[in-house]
């Protein structure tokens, strides 16, 4: 018997056009902004003008007096305790820093939400902000690391810390390592306090159906089943009588998705009130309100033997998680901790991520959630380390570096455990996709130019590496249904962010039912279509998703076997199934359209708890003038081995996208407070993002080399890898070319101001 | 108060407030929802609308200021069925991730390539510059647009 579920595999691997691109370029793309519904209310939120405070007074009847405004709710609108937003990933000490849905008493950061106002446009309940008076009492606001950790003001009263949790992460003996140690490197590094800056700003719907007490919330994105089972237990109803619909969605980078206190607050009044509400965030309002991200700073070392092996890495992580713990506050935090050895071997680790509150937006994740901080602060130190042993910088990594021999590979142990504690790399050479860049970039024919004044622009690169992990658990399930003219209706848990999902869910399914693409329709991410379903964070779309997808089209396969065999009358085996058809040793056959009649509905899914380990290097040749301080990135080429490649265009696309944000990292964005905890940065004209005149050049290769074992597919993460490298990449190359002046940036961004300054105070003592 | 003009070739009259801006009034007077509004205050560049030949950004315009003007937006440059020969270089080259961001970037580059079917990649990235896109790196779309100048080109030839 030939086998009928082995793929033909004419879409995996390929270079396919996207099938989402069609309705996104005539326009006709659904974001949440693009519906409403008859009666609806539009809401506004009335945000703390102060970082920290008490809150004395609030005063809404001047609102309500104003035509057209229906309602002001605040915390006396909610009777006994407040709700706050439940942690995702939960940990014994974080409890008491959780975010009210609403400021009862105190305020802790500037945005915070104090009151909603309703009316019948989203110009009325804007104007109507203005009128609502209240009155704060300034408190002290604590701002920065060191006064936050001395505890001198509490931001929550009634703890003794504003250290909610230390994430250690521990591995062998690390007192020997540094006790036998040639050579050890401190240093302290920084990296700024960022957003993930979406396109198209957030915004929900929600519609409350008295007849059925039915809510239903549009706008949700990654992680819709989450969100909906927290929305039921905060709103009192069951599971069932929440439905979250997933629309088209512009960006979320890690950022959208998340359960934020405006979330609640509109189901409340739509509710309370009977009535369709909508809100859109404005560009202003995001800046304050949605997760900040990146804040972060370490004193830490790295012990070598004499030859430039690592020994250990021992030190302290400090990330700013602002004013609350959000649903995944603490993953950059732990991740920082976890990964920070990156794609080194390094037997003896000893990190303390401390994270701290402060009167500041309350973090989350942005792509790439720690792992970019700890790969900014690890090849600076190697880059350091490799001047003070003399050793060349790419030796002294190719020494370091993982082989696919150690494969699985522990990383060190995180505790207090948040369900991950221990992980290893899957699989893997870190070696290739390092040497596929030194050859790709032509470092032997450019090394002569590391340091050199060329018509005014010091020249410098560097090379340096990063894991991503990926396939966040624990299960993803998909449906699929073939319709009564042959389509396959395909309907996944996993939800879409721009990433191309429809696309490579449709290229796989495709493939293992031996079907062309355009037989298969891809619907994804509400609640409504299947009762369980998971989301898109984490990098876990591809491999969670496609490998449920694989198991549903091994399921409607034997199925079809079943119904085209009832049908001629044979033993299901007797049949060979190819291309949708099902075929007899003597001629007969049945399409599998046929069998669409008889109801053929399968679910598919996929459980792992073993998260894929992608990883790769990246390159970066750039011009530094000392004069302006301003940096050109002259060539960039990053390599990536993603374990197996679905669509190579979306991947290429991710990857490059990745690494430009990178760029904006590096140099441009950045979320500045004043000392009063206001955030100066009100404006796209304030956070800047690369534009399409900064970075033309990106050079991305994707290597298959080694699949992971974790799945059928063999695929890996692969939506942040690209982002990971480019703080420590670039910092070393701007080292480099600034190495004649002993130049060693170690806080970012690297904007113009503050490299001009590095210059010149180089200058200046030398 | 009633301003009348044209939008993708066709008269329309819209009933708008003094303070009513031209995104707002497309988007949800006359449910054109292609165009997209990310900032409000000019520098995205996803609200870009053709007035009168000119890409501008109808977050910055008020409706009353369209008065007689020809607009043209994402829906109005799209053919029945079927992609246009810019949307299929975006698509060849997938110069579009999210899409959010994609309305304002056909646009713009539809001016500038009637304009200019001749324009460099210098040229390109620098009108390019004003539209803000989070996915894509802007890479692709460069690529994409030198793609379709050809067709603007032919277009050009053939009046
Ligand atoms: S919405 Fe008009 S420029 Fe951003
Ligand atoms: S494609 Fe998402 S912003 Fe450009």
């Amino acid at each position: 018997m030939k086998s009928s579920t082995h793929p033909q595999n004419t879409y995996i691997g390929g270079h396919v056009e996207r099938v989402e691109d069609y309705r996104f370029l005539r326009g006709e793309g659904q974001y949440l902004d693009d519906i409403s519904r008859p009666g609806q209310w539009h809401a506004a939120f009335l945000r703390s003008s102060l970082a920290h405070g008490t809150i004395r007074k609030i005063d809404a009847s001047a609102a309500l007096a104003m035509p057209g405004v229906h309602a002001v709710m605040t915390a006396a609108d909610i009777e006994g305790n407040i709700p706050t937003i439940p942690f995702r990933r939960p940990n014994p000490t974080i409890g008491p820093y959780a975010q009210p849905i609403i400021a009862r008493e105190k305020v802790r950061y500037f945005g915070e939400p104090i009151a909603m106002v309703l009316a019948d446009t989203a110009e009325l309940a804007e104007d109507a902000l203005q009128h609502v008076v209240v009155e704060i009492d300034a408190l002290p606001a604590v701002i920065e690391r060191v006064h936050a950790m001395s505890d001198a003001v509490l931001i929550f009263e009634d703890t003794k810390t504003n250290i909610p949790t230390v994430f250690n992460a521990e591995k062998g003996d690390i007192e020997a390592a540094f006790a036998g140690a040639h050579y050890v490197i401190r240093d302290q590094f920084a990296t700024q306090r960022q957003t993930a800056l979406p396109m198209e700003t957030r915004g929900l719907l929600a519609e409350w159906d008295a007849q059925l007490g039915q809510l239903t919330v549009s706008g949700a994105a990654k992680l819709p089943f989450f969100n909906r089972t927290t929305m039921a237990n905060m709103m009192n109803l069951p599971e069932e009588a929440v439905d979250y619909i997933e629309l088209d969605v512009g960006g979320g980078f890690g950022a959208r998705g998340e359960f934020y206190p405006e979330d609640y607050l509109l189901a409340l009044g739509a509710r309370k009130f009977n009535r369709p509400i909508k809100w859109i965030e404005d560009r202003r309002e995001h800046l304050m309100a949605i997760g900040h991200s990146r804040e972060a700073s370490c004193d830490v070392e790295l012990a070598f033997s004499k030859e430039g092996v690592i020994l250990g890495m021992r030190g302290d992580l400090y990330i700013n998680i602002g004013a609350y713990v959000r649903p995944n506050g603490m993953t950059p935090v732990r991740n920082a901790a976890q990964f920070m050895s990156g794609p080194y071997r390094i037997p003896a680790i000893d990190l303390d991520a401390h994270a701290f509150v402060s009167n500041k937006t309350p973090a989350g994740t942005y792509r790439g959630p720690g792992r970019y901080e700890g790969c900014f602060f690890i090849e600076r130190l190697m880059d350091q380390a490799a001047g003070a042993l003399g050793i060349d910088r790419l030796e002294l990594r190719r020494r370091n570096l993982l082989t696919h021999e150690e494969m699985p590979y522990p990383l060190a142990t995180v505790l207090p455990s948040d369900g991950r504690a221990e992980t290893q790399c899957d699989s893997g050479d870190h070696r290739e996709p390092f040497e596929t860049v030194v050859k790709e970039s032509n470092w032997a024919e450019k090394a002569h130019l590391q340091g050199q004044l060329i018509d005014g622009r010091y020249h410098g690169m560097a090379i340096g590496s990063f894991i991503e992990g990926g396939a966040s658990g624990p299960q993803e399930n998909v449906r699929m249904q073939l319709e009564a003219d042959g389509i396959v209706s395909l309907y996944a848990g996993s939800s879409a962010i721009g990433q191309g999902l429809e696309t490579v869910l449709a290229q796989i399914a495709a493939d293992y039912l031996e079907l062309p693409m355009e037989r298969i329709r891809v619907f994804h991410g509400s609640t409504t279509y299947l009762k369980q379903g998971w989301g898109s964070y984490g990098s876990r779309a591809t491999v969670m998703g496609g490998n449920a997808v694989i198991d549903a089209a091994k399921k409607l396969l034997g199925e079809f076997r079943l119904h085209a065999a009832k049908r001629l009358g044979l033993a299901p085996e007797e049949l060979t199934i190819t291309e949708g058809v099902a075929r007899a040793a003597d001629g007969r056959s049945v399409p599998l359209v046929e069998v669409a009649k008889d109801g053929i509905n399968v679910d598919g899914f996929f459980k792992n708890q073993t998260p894929t380990y992608t990883y790769g290097s990246a390159f970066a040749h750039v011009a530094v003038d000392p004069g302006t301080g301003h940096i050109e990135i002259l060539d960039y080429v990053v390599a990536d081995d993603v374990g197996r490649i679905i669509n190579s265009m979306t991947l290429h696309g991710q990857v490059m996208g990745a690494a430009v944000q990178g760029f904006g990292s590096v140099f441009s964005e950045e979320l500045v407070y004043n000392d009063e905890g206001q955030l100066l940065v009100g404006s796209l004209a304030d956070y800047l993002i690369p534009l399409a005149t900064d970075y033309p050049v990106v050079r991305c290769i994707s290597l298959e080399n080694y699949p992971s074992p974790t799945n059928p597919l063999g695929a890996k993460g692969a939506g942040e890898g690209g982002i990971i490298p480019v703080g420590g990449v670039v910092a070393n190359a701007v080292a480099n070319a600034l190495s004649s002046l002993g130049v060693q940036p170690k806080i970012l961004p690297l904007s113009p101001s503050r490299v001009w300054e590095l210059i010149e105070d180089a200058r200046a003592r030398a | 108060m009633k301003v009348d003009f044209e939008v993708n070739g066709r008269a329309v009259s819209v009933d708008v407030t003094p303070r009513m801006t031209l995104a707002d009034c497309l988007r949800h007077e006359l449910n054109l929802t292609g165009t997209h509004i990310g900032c409000e205050h000019g520098v995205c560049g996803a609200c870009t609308v053709i007035v009168n030949g000119d890409a501008v950004r109808s977050c910055l315009m008020l409706a009353v200021q369209a008065k007689g003007a020809e607009v043209t937006t994402v829906e109005g440059l799209s053919l029945e069925e079927g992609l246009t020969p810019l949307q299929e270089a975006f698509k060849r080259h997938h110069g579009l991730q999210c899409g959010f961001c994609t309305p304002g970037m056909l646009t713009t580059l539809h001016a500038l390539l009637s304009e200019e079917p001749e324009a460099s990649e210098e040229r390109i990235r620098d009108v390019i510059s004003g539209n803000l896109c989070r996915c894509t790196g802007y890479i692709p779309i460069i690529e994409a647009a030198m793609d379709a100048r050809a067709a603007y080109q032919q277009a050009r030839g053939d009046k």
